[in-house]
């Protein structure tokens, strides 16, 4: 087995077992955040599972774990898209300060959970 | 395909001596864009603005269109312009063609060195027959607007820059940049939503084309619930992506609405409109 693809057994093995109330509590404040229209307001572009009336200028979100298997990567792209694609329509939410860094965390929690 | 748009108005603005010929480049890029991602719709088409594209709320605009939420105004506007000013004096005086004046504007006045639009016209007329400028967002305005723009449908969308005047030139390109300027906290420029991502669903509203934006106004916005002009949505659309907005009628403003109607040289006025 190569040694990504160990680690993305393992964090996927990993995840129910990392999954405490803790864990929990964050995504489903992530979930609000991203949910809300004045914070994340994801649905404008995103189709995301539990969510109604979304959008369809960005990719739908899921399984996240398979597309970004290192946590850090998807937590960059939320932080500023533009860096990975400068013709992308995505908010920089964290370079423009649009989500506090907790908010943040919460946010890719929750879709790093979807 | 926005690379290509971008890169292509980008070019032209590198040059500063730029001629007519460009400017007729920009525009035949510009409505290409349109006209290739959406073949099966008419040119003619895109002055109806979303509902150009999108079916569903084609047949719920139509309905309203049958009963104008704007006609109301039309009379009303109408009263406005035949109502002499305290002076005695009429819009007649400054606009001796009559009421049907779309096609006059934008424009750019060389004397002046900017571009004249037709409610800095209006109001301009006002002031100088001893009268209260109106606000430029809605009301009185509008209402004018409404039946000036009524007088005038069919009329042929055909702005012009002229040739050898390089201030002219200026305030076309200051308003093409603002229009493909990514601006404000959530960093969207007009053409990131109404030419890359037009079409697409933002939420639930399909965004609409650039192409026909500038041919229906004053507009009866149902979220409005009332006339406004296209100040207004410029406004309203810089606060939406959280960017400062600029006065209505600013050289900002203005100059954006001269690059903008250029685009949609070829199409007809319609205003006044309704729209979701």
């Amino acid at each position: 087995m190569h040694k990504t693809q160990l680690l993305l057994f393992i964090a996927m093995i990993g995840t129910p077992i990392l999954a405490s109330a803790d864990n929990a509590a964050l995504i489903n404040a992530g979930k609000q955040t991203a949910f809300d229209r004045t914070k994340g307001n994801c649905l404008a572009c995103h189709q995301i599972e539990g969510g109604e009336s979304p959008g369809n200028i960005g990719p739908p979100l899921m399984a996240m774990k398979i597309r970004y298997p290192e946590r850090q990567k998807l937590y960059e792209r939320i932080w500023d898209a533009t860096v990975f694609n400068p013709e992308t329509s995505m908010p920089p939410f964290g370079r423009h300060q649009i989500l506090t860094e907790s908010e943040l965390e919460q946010v890719v929690e929750f879709i790093w959970s979807k | 395909m926005l690379k290509k748009l971008t890169l292509g108005i980008g070019l032209a603005l590198s040059v500063t001596n730029i001629a007519l010929a460009d400017l007729k480049e920009d525009i035949r890029r510009f409505q290409h864009y349109f006209f290739t991602k959406f073949p099966q719709v008419p040119k003619m088409e895109y002055v109806n603005g979303v509902y150009a594209i999108d079916p569903v709320g084609r047949e719920n605009w139509q309905a309203m269109e049958e009963f104008p939420p704007y006609d109301p105004f039309i009379d009303q506007g109408k009263q406005m312009w035949e109502t002499p000013f305290a002076n005695g004096k009429k819009y007649t005086d400054c606009f001796p063609e009559g009421p049907a004046q779309r096609k006059n504007y934008p424009h750019w006045d060389k004397k002046r060195a900017m571009v004249i639009t037709m409610e800095l016209a209006i109001n301009e007329c006002r002031t100088a027959n001893g009268e209260k400028p109106f606000n430029y967002e809605k009301g009185p305005l509008a209402i004018l607007t409404a039946y000036m723009a009524n007088a005038s449908r069919g009329q042929i969308i055909d702005v012009k820059v002229p040739k050898n005047d390089a201030k002219a030139l200026e305030a076309y390109q200051q308003g093409k940049q603002l229009w493909f300027s990514r601006r404000g906290q959530l960093n969207f420029s007009c053409a990131n939503c109404h030419a890359q991502n037009v079409g697409r669903l933002l939420r639930s509203d399909i965004l609409s084309p650039a192409l026909g934006h500038a041919a229906s106004w004053p507009v009866y916005r149902s979220t409005w619930g009332e006339l406004g002009t296209l100040h207004r949505r410029f406004h309203g659309c810089n606060e939406q992506v959280r960017a400062k907005p600029f006065e209505l009628q600013s050289a900002e403003y203005r100059n954006l609405e001269y690059f903008l109607t250029a685009m949609n040289n070829g199409l007809k006025f319609n205003g006044p409109s309704s729209r979701k």
